[in-house]
């Protein structure tokens, strides 16, 4: 037993955490909230330059070979930093269920964000014939989602339940970034903002709120990465239900503790708060998640 | 990510299970917290020392086998699993003998460590007095300097203490600079109680267990031989094990995920009257459960390779002291009707509430643990 990432693998995630925020900064996803669409110009091709779309295809795919114990890591940074692009649909759902790593793959259960800009669209029903597709838009709180309801034709596609899971223990650790975010953000105004003559990270009430989000962070976080071994649907269902608290928890106590500056869309909270608020719901919310892991043990 | 036990622990479990299922008393014990109890589970702990199970993880000369910290956590697994008796000698064995291997002379471990080990000497916790609960630092029993005779003279009273007036001895934190800084005057000692001028008044708990004791010292006489560290760094040497108190070793995972367990089956049984938001909550606490066993393993390997429990442990013991609570929060309200029953098999669950909810109180409260996490964790300044 050794429950612990590897120093290659915790490299690898401080790379894309020092190009994401380079590269995808809050003024990049304002930026892709204001575009046509909703996606960073150019950030695709870095993750694929830097082997984080491709990192689960097979080498003779053009991708590294890698397992899912390789990417979990690098999907949580892509949710530090509140990346706008299909990433957790192409690198964790589209490319092993297609075995290939050059299509940009827009996929949900039901509504799909990005359907507009992918190559290959996917969702339960299957996957959609591009020349009788129908995309109507449905926007998101989130502005960078560009969210469509799909119609048209669609092909069943083997292996689609696997890929669901792998999809959604991705948003799992998208969520566990945000929360980290949203905390690390959090702790760091409450330590300037001065109340009373003191910073009001000093007030018990405003500590208390924030401990208790960050241990519900710390405990789905080993959720998540216990599930990107086994992939066992019960223990992805474990981790997106535990991750999607956290991430709810975080987000309610970060905008808490800011106070108003907090409700306004200048500041960069929101950001990361709404991109938790949609994820919450989507690929399966925690109630559905837990009536899985109930039909398991019970 | 290697997230197998490898064979060597397979076996170790399974030799774990199989004596577990061949010893365990049936039925259960009366409770540990009253005198009859008291003597049966040290009946059990004999049982346990002969067969080299009491203390696992310690060394072999000191009754132990050894183990690793994965096979600790496997031995509770299997203990609370198999609904093996409490362990009422716990406050030695998890929260003394930490500090004795770290502190200790080697004329105190030797002379310690094989007795409680064995039950033959029990140990209880006297930090807490009357006017120091959470600000333990706020202690006044003290102890003043008998040269003559060699040794300290303790003179004060320590309450709360648990099982205090079914133990053997004490060890606990007095006074002895009373100039000094409140963390520094400090000093750690072990305390005979049958020594002259011990008085111990045994206080009903929630529950209506003797568990709890006020313990009054009068001019007691310590020898040096049972100063546990330096004179006036009772702090540091009490601190420095907190973190067991907190963590891992007092309440491993193995106890949640049993008690999950036992819930499920309390579910399963009663079905036919279980309502959907009782499904949920029973999920989200076995979730937990898990939780926290994955969190301990992630844990465990950092110290395996040499890491130090840090005040992350307060974020354990938030953790698990409230999953206690929930779980038998949702036990009580399947059982229904039935939950007040103080008497049966199923007033263990009653029992069993009553002793999660002082979870949040000992061991430092949930204030002072989320204090420590805002502070310690998160970097956030103090007052
Ligand atoms: C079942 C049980 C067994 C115990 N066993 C032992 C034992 O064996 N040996 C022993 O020495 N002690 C024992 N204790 C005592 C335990 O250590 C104390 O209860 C604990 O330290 C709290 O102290 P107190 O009860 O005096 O509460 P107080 O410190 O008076 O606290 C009262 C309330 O004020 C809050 N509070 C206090 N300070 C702060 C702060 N700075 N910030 C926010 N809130 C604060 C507390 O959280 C609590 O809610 C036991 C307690 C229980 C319930």
């Amino acid at each position: 037993m050794r429950f612990a990432f590897t120093a290659d693998q915790l490299e690898l995630r401080d790379g894309l955490r020092d190009l994401l925020a380079k590269e995808c900064s809050p003024a990049h996803v304002r930026d892709a909230w204001a575009n046509a669409t909703g996606r960073v110009p150019g950030l695709w091709d870095r993750l694929v330059e830097v082997g984080v779309v491709g990192m689960l295809a097979p080498e003779s795919a053009g991708g590294l070979g890698l397992t899912y114990a390789d990417l979990v890591l690098l999907l949580e940074e892509t949710g530090r930093h509140a990346v706008p692009e299909p990433i957790v649909e192409t690198a964790a759902f589209g490319v092993p269920l297609l075995g290939r790593a050059d299509l940009t793959v827009a996929a949900a259960p039901e509504l799909v964000p990005w359907a507009d800009t992918a190559d290959v669209v996917v969702t339960a029903a299957g996957r959609f014939d591009p020349a009788t597709i129908e995309l109507s838009p449905r926007p998101s709180v989130d502005g960078a989602r560009r969210l469509f309801a799909v119609r048209g034709r669609a092909e069943p596609v083997e292996g689609l339940a696997e890929a669901f899971d792998r999809g959604t223990l991705g948003f799992a650790a998208q969520q566990c970034g945000l929360a980290d975010r949203m905390l690390e953000m959090t702790v760091a105004y409450v330590k300037e903002r001065r109340q009373f003559g003191v910073p009001v990270g000093s007030f018990q009430a405003v500590k208390h709120h924030l401990a208790n989000a960050r241990v519900a962070l710390e405990f789905a976080r080993p959720l998540v990465y216990r599930a990107a071994v086994t992939l066992d649907p019960v223990h992805v269902s474990m981790a997106k239900a535990k991750a999607d608290g956290a991430a709810l928890a975080a987000a309610r106590v970060a905008l808490q503790c800011h106070g108003a500056i907090g409700y306004t869309t200048e500041y960069d909270l929101h950001l990361y708060m709404k991109r938790a608020w949609a994820l919450a719901r989507s690929w399966g919310d925690a109630a559905w998640h837990r009536r899985r892991v109930g039909r398991a043990i019970l | 990510m290697d997230i197998e036990f490898g064979p060597d622990e397979e076996r170790f479990r399974a030799e774990c299970r199989a004596w577990l299922e061949a010893n365990v008393p049936r039925p259960p014990l009366p409770s540990g917290d009253t005198r009859e109890g008291f003597t049966a589970h040290l009946e059990w702990e004999r049982t346990l020392y002969d067969a080299r199970w009491a203390v696992v993880s310690w060394p072999r000369e000191y009754g132990g086998r050894e183990a690793s910290l994965w096979e600790w956590l496997i031995f509770e697994e299997e203990y609370y699993r198999a609904g093996a008796p409490q362990r009422v000698t716990q406050n030695g064995i998890f929260l003394l003998a930490p500090t004795v291997f770290e502190f200790g002379t080697q004329e105190q471990k030797d002379r310690i460590l094989p007795k409680m080990a064995s039950g033959e000497q029990t140990w209880c916790q006297g930090w807490s007095e009357p006017n120091a609960g959470s600000d333990l630092a706020g202690i006044s029993s003290r102890a003043v300097r008998d040269d003559a005779a060699g040794g300290w003279r303790l003179t004060g009273q320590k309450t709360w203490t648990t099982r205090g007036a079914f133990c053997t001895h004490l060890f606990g934190l007095f006074r002895t600079d009373p100039a000094a800084e409140r963390h520094r005057g400090l000093t750690y000692f072990l305390v005979d109680l049958s020594s002259p001028g011990v008085t111990v008044r045994g206080v009903e708990r929630l529950d209506g267990d003797e568990g709890f004791a006020e313990v009054f010292l009068d001019d007691v006489f310590v020898p040096d031989a049972d100063v546990l560290g330096e004179p006036g760094r009772g702090w540091e040497v009490a601190m420095a094990t907190t973190g067991s108190e907190r963590g891992l070793t007092l309440r491993s995972p193995g106890r949640f995920l049993a008690t999950a367990q036992r819930l499920v089956d309390l579910y399963r049984a009663r079905a036919a009257a279980a309502d959907d938001a009782w499904r949920d909550r029973l999920v989200d606490a076995w979730i937990d459960a898990e939780a926290y066993r994955w969190q301990t393993f992630a844990t465990v390997t950092a110290l395996a390779q040499g890491g130090r429990t840090g005040p992350e442990s307060s974020m354990v013991k938030l953790f698990w002291s409230e999953l206690d609570v929930r779980l038998h929060e949702l036990a009580l309200d399947l059982l229904g009707p039935e939950a007040e029953l103080a008497d049966g098999e199923l007033a263990s669950w009653m029992k069993g509430y009553q002793f999660a909810l002082a979870g949040p109180i000992y061991a430092g409260t949930n204030e002072i643990q989320r204090n420590v996490v805002a502070e310690r964790v998160l970097g956030l300044p103090r007052r």
